[in-house]
């Protein structure tokens, strides 16, 4: 029951990344129907930005991970712009290729700038754990899933709250329509996946710290990130937030009670099993647009 | 004129380890022919049924691990392992065919991964069966009756062999009511089904076929450089099939091979003078520039120039599915 | 050797598509179905096709059920449509669009293929010839040789009839074949629509072009609202007070 509780913890504070990595995923994925497969790049970068920032230029840490997002905004605009939009009529497997090379691309570009050796990303809080009752937690830990909480409220406000997230709707909704109405789409795709980019890019500065940052990261990030969507649905943002949350629970509870080896199969299992079993997510919607 | 062409093709191929007898080189056109065979199993599921697999790895990881794991632990001589190969092979691309045949697009993709994703997970976890990441060595070189196919010339027909077979079977799937069939999911599956083709049956079949033919491609990897590590798995290998597949034309029969001659080659060639990352860099970026300005690959580019007039349809830019 | 279609129903989530329709179709017979914007024509060519799963009612040919068959069991029993928005394989050119169109007509399995035997030589050749003979049938010998969605609209439909007629149909449901056709290509696609009924085949027919319908057909069903208000002759449909109501209320709005 003890270790229960801590398995809990810690699948919290892994799943609110997860949640952030899905929330941009499915954005991205939902609204302007790319398959991103440079996401986890996107988480990648953000690790390398905060080490860079922490590391090497003697940031602290909340401005590092404010580098994080801007560089990732700024890089995912320059994809869309320059990749993503002159391919906005072609199909889906066309994006799809593109962002396949655009993903391989990056790594071994990370791998070249930085060596494959992993790096640690240094951070100001104490390494001894606090104790609450049965449950130990660095408090490194704790800072991350309040940012990771505070960033996926952000998205929200983001989302209901402002114009661009009303053309973000709209377009979601119905994206010719949306363009009668005056959405300028260009503007929505490049601010949609500049946003995805840059909540990847935070979640890759907030777990680098806790992890190690090394060049192949974001090929689980990726995974991590589409396991969401595929769990939360399609373009969901509530399925996002909860999916990502579950998958941390469920890998901390895999890998604490089955076998430390599969942690990441959990993952593929899922994505297998939920598209299996039920395509359009578990929180789907009815009026879902594919 | 393209018989003549094809009968020196065929002569420069058979006597090439007369003419090339550097073991080097040999060791390059060997492993351009095992990456032929992959190529070519890839091309049958992405390039004529349209359906991308980025698990393919899984199918070539598991013929490598199964020749290997007969021949060391059940001391099985290389033919039927090979054999055993192919089929467990099948066997995984019927069950990803099965499983995924209400999946297209993106979705199709993903299960792919995850499948892979799973059986490398199994290859380094499994430490009884499969000796863990530190992989298994030793793996004996195959015989032909009285003969080792030790050296690398006797590799070179080997392999060159399978080759034949891989690009025999493929020409006659594809030229049949079968590929056919194939075809018309990748174009228009509402209407294919209209006619009469039975989506359920030619997909698992692509699958089946595809899988086999990679498991091919696994097994000869592994008898070849004699050791099967969890490496196998690498996506990197995955990316290469598909890098081969689309450059040299996916959909046609000649594509798959000529992409993976030049894939094989021009990585050597540039080995002096670029690192591996540097060329996994230049991989993805060619990927990207291949979508852009060659969407069709190579070997379509090169028939339509010649034939003066461009079998492209409008709008066509990538005719995927 | 009757198509019938009793009681049938569909709908999606709460909104009803087709409230209890019933007809039969008679062999050898032009049956148009015809109906307002919504009416649910299409839905049910979609629903007696198998792309689409009734909610309840019973669909037969020849005594047979075909509800919960897929299409391509359907089309092998020898029910084949065509599509309200044109169709074709885009980038492959007529000849091998109809060449595909063949497919229940030849039946070498992969053991023959990957065997090469000489039975499937000659299966292809005679598949070949099939193919001159339906491309010639419907006028595009032409265009034997030319990527099919390079073709002009009224062209793409023809293919797209030709594919149809390669799955060698017994009945052949036909969805607005006329749609966007100027009135020459309407007057070739009649002339083949009962040319095609001269062989033997049935046809049945969803077309908004009343001059046509009225021209070709035998018997005219009416839906409108997901029901069958007539059916009749196109004379008895054209006298028909609920038709009329009908195409009129349409047109003007609920009254």
């Amino acid at each position: 029951m003890d270790q229960l509780l801590q398995h809990l913890v810690n699948g919290l504070v892994l799943g609110g990344t997860y949640a952030l990595l899905g929330i941009g995923l499915t954005l991205i994925f939902g609204l302007m129907n790319v398959v991103n497969f440079a996401h986890g790049e996107f988480y990648t970068l953000g690790a390398y930005v905060a080490f860079a920032g922490i590391a090497l230029a003697g940031l602290n840490f909340n401005l590092a991970i404010l580098a994080a997002i801007v560089v990732g905004a700024a890089l995912g605009w320059l994809c869309e712009v320059t990749l993503l939009r002159p391919l906005r009529n072609e199909s889906i497997d066309t994006t799809m290729l593109v962002m396949i090379g655009v993903w391989i691309a990056m790594q071994n570009g990370e791998l070249l700038v930085w060596g494959g050796v992993a790096k640690s990303i240094p951070h100001p809080y104490p390494t001894a754990p606090l104790v609450m009752g049965p449950v130990a937690i660095a408090p490194l830990r704790i800072i991350v899933l309040v940012l990771a909480v505070g960033l996926i409220a952000s998205s929200w406000l983001l989302i209901h709250q402002t114009k661009l997230g009303r053309a973000m709707r709209a377009t979601f909704q119905d994206r010719d329509t949306a363009a009668l109405m005056g959405v300028s789409i260009g503007r929505v795709h490049a601010a949609t996946f500049a946003f995805g980019s840059a909540l990847a890019s935070a979640a890759g500065a907030l777990l680098g710290p806790v992890f190690l940052a090394y060049p192949s990261m974001g090929d689980l990030a990726s995974l991590k990130a589409f396991s969401v969507v595929i769990l939360g649905g399609l373009g969901n943002l509530t399925g996002a937030t909860v999916g990502g949350l579950l998958l941390g629970i469920a890998e901390e509870l895999g890998a604490g009670y089955i076998s430390s080896g599969y942690r990441d199969a959990v993952g593929f299992v899922i994505i297998i099993l939920v598209l299996l079993l039920r395509p359009s997510g578990l929180f789907a919607r009815q009026e879902r647009i594919g | 004129m393209r018989a003549l062409g094809r009968g020196l093709l065929a002569a420069a191929l058979v006597t090439l380890p007369l003419w090339l007898a550097d073991p080097y080189y040999l060791h390059v056109a060997i492993m351009a022919g095992i990456f032929g065979v992959l190529a070519l199993s890839l091309n049958l599921l992405l390039g004529y049924a349209g359906q991308l697999s980025l698990g393919h790895a899984a199918f070539f990881g598991i013929g490598a691990y199964t020749s290997a794991l007969l021949t060391l632990k059940c001391l099985w001589s290389f033919w039927p392992a090979l054999a055993a190969a192919i089929a467990l092979a099948a066997a995984a691309g019927w069950l990803i065919g099965r499983l995924a045949l209400k999946l297209r697009g993106a979705y199709f993709v993903l299960v792919t991964i995850s499948f892979a994703g799973v059986i490398s997970l199994v290859s380094v976890n499994w430490i009884e069966l499969t000796n863990g990441p530190l992989g298994l060595p030793g793996v004996p070189a195959p015989d032909l009756g009285p003969w080792s196919l030790r050296t690398k010339p006797a590799y070179y027909y080997l392999v060159l062999s399978g080759v034949a077979l891989s690009y025999a079977v493929c020409r006659r799937l594809v030229r049949s009511r079968i590929g056919r069939a194939f075809v018309a999911l990748r174009e228009n599956e509402p209407l294919a089904e209209s006619i009469g083709v039975d989506v359920t049956h030619y997909l698992v079949l692509a699958a089946v076929v595809s899988a086999a033919m990679a498991g091919l491609g696994g097994s000869l990897y592994a008898h070849y450089t004699r050791f099967v590590s969890p490496e196998v798995f690498l996506f990197t290998y995955t990316v290469t099939m598909v890098i081969m597949v689309i450059a040299g034309g996916k959909g046609t029969l000649a594509g798959p091979l000529v992409g993976a001659v030049l894939f094989t080659v021009l990585p050597e060639a540039l080995r002096a003078a670029a690192s591996w990352q540097w060329q996994m860099l230049a991989y993805g970026l060619l990927l990207v520039l291949l979508v852009f300005f060659l969407p069709r690959g190579i070997v379509p580019q090169i028939v339509a120039s010649f034939s003066g007039h461009p079998r492209s349809a409008p709008g066509s830019r990538a005719p995927l599915r | 050797m009757t198509l019938s279609v009793s009681d049938l129903a569909v709908s999606f989530g709460g909104v009803t598509a087709l409230d209890g329709v019933s007809f039969a179709v008679r062999p050898g017979s032009i049956t148009s179905v015809i109906g307002p914007n919504g009416a649910g024509k299409t839905t049910a060519f979609n629903a007696i096709t198998g792309y689409l799963r009734p909610t309840g009612g019973r669909i037969t040919y020849d005594g047979a059920a075909l509800s919960g068959l897929r299409p391509s069991a359907i089309a092998r029993r020898g029910i084949v449509r065509t599509f309200q928005r044109t169709s074709i394989f885009p980038s492959l050119s007529v000849a091998d669009n109809v060449l595909t169109g063949l497919h229940l007509r030849s039946t070498a399995g992969f053991f023959d293929v990957l065997a090469g035997r000489r039975r499937l030589t000659a299966e292809e050749s005679s598949l070949a010839a099939d193919a001159d003979g339906i491309i010639a049938f419907v006028g595009l010998g032409h265009r034997h040789d030319e990527i099919a969605s390079a073709l002009p609209y009224g062209e793409q439909r023809l293919v797209e009839l030709a594919l149809a007629l390669a799955a060698r149909p017994r009945v052949l449901l036909l969805d607005e074949p006329g749609a966007g056709m100027t009135g020459v290509e309407k007057t070739v696609v009649s002339e083949l629509i009962r040319k095609v009924r001269e062989q033997g085949v049935t046809i049945l027919l969803v077309e908004h072009d009343m001059r046509m319908v009225m021209g070709i057909s035998d018997t005219v069903i009416v839906l409108n609202h997901g029901r069958v208000i007539a059916e009749g002759t196109p004379g008895e449909i054209q006298a028909h007070p609920d038709v009329i109501r009908a195409y009129l209320g349409a047109q003007h709005g609920p009254a």
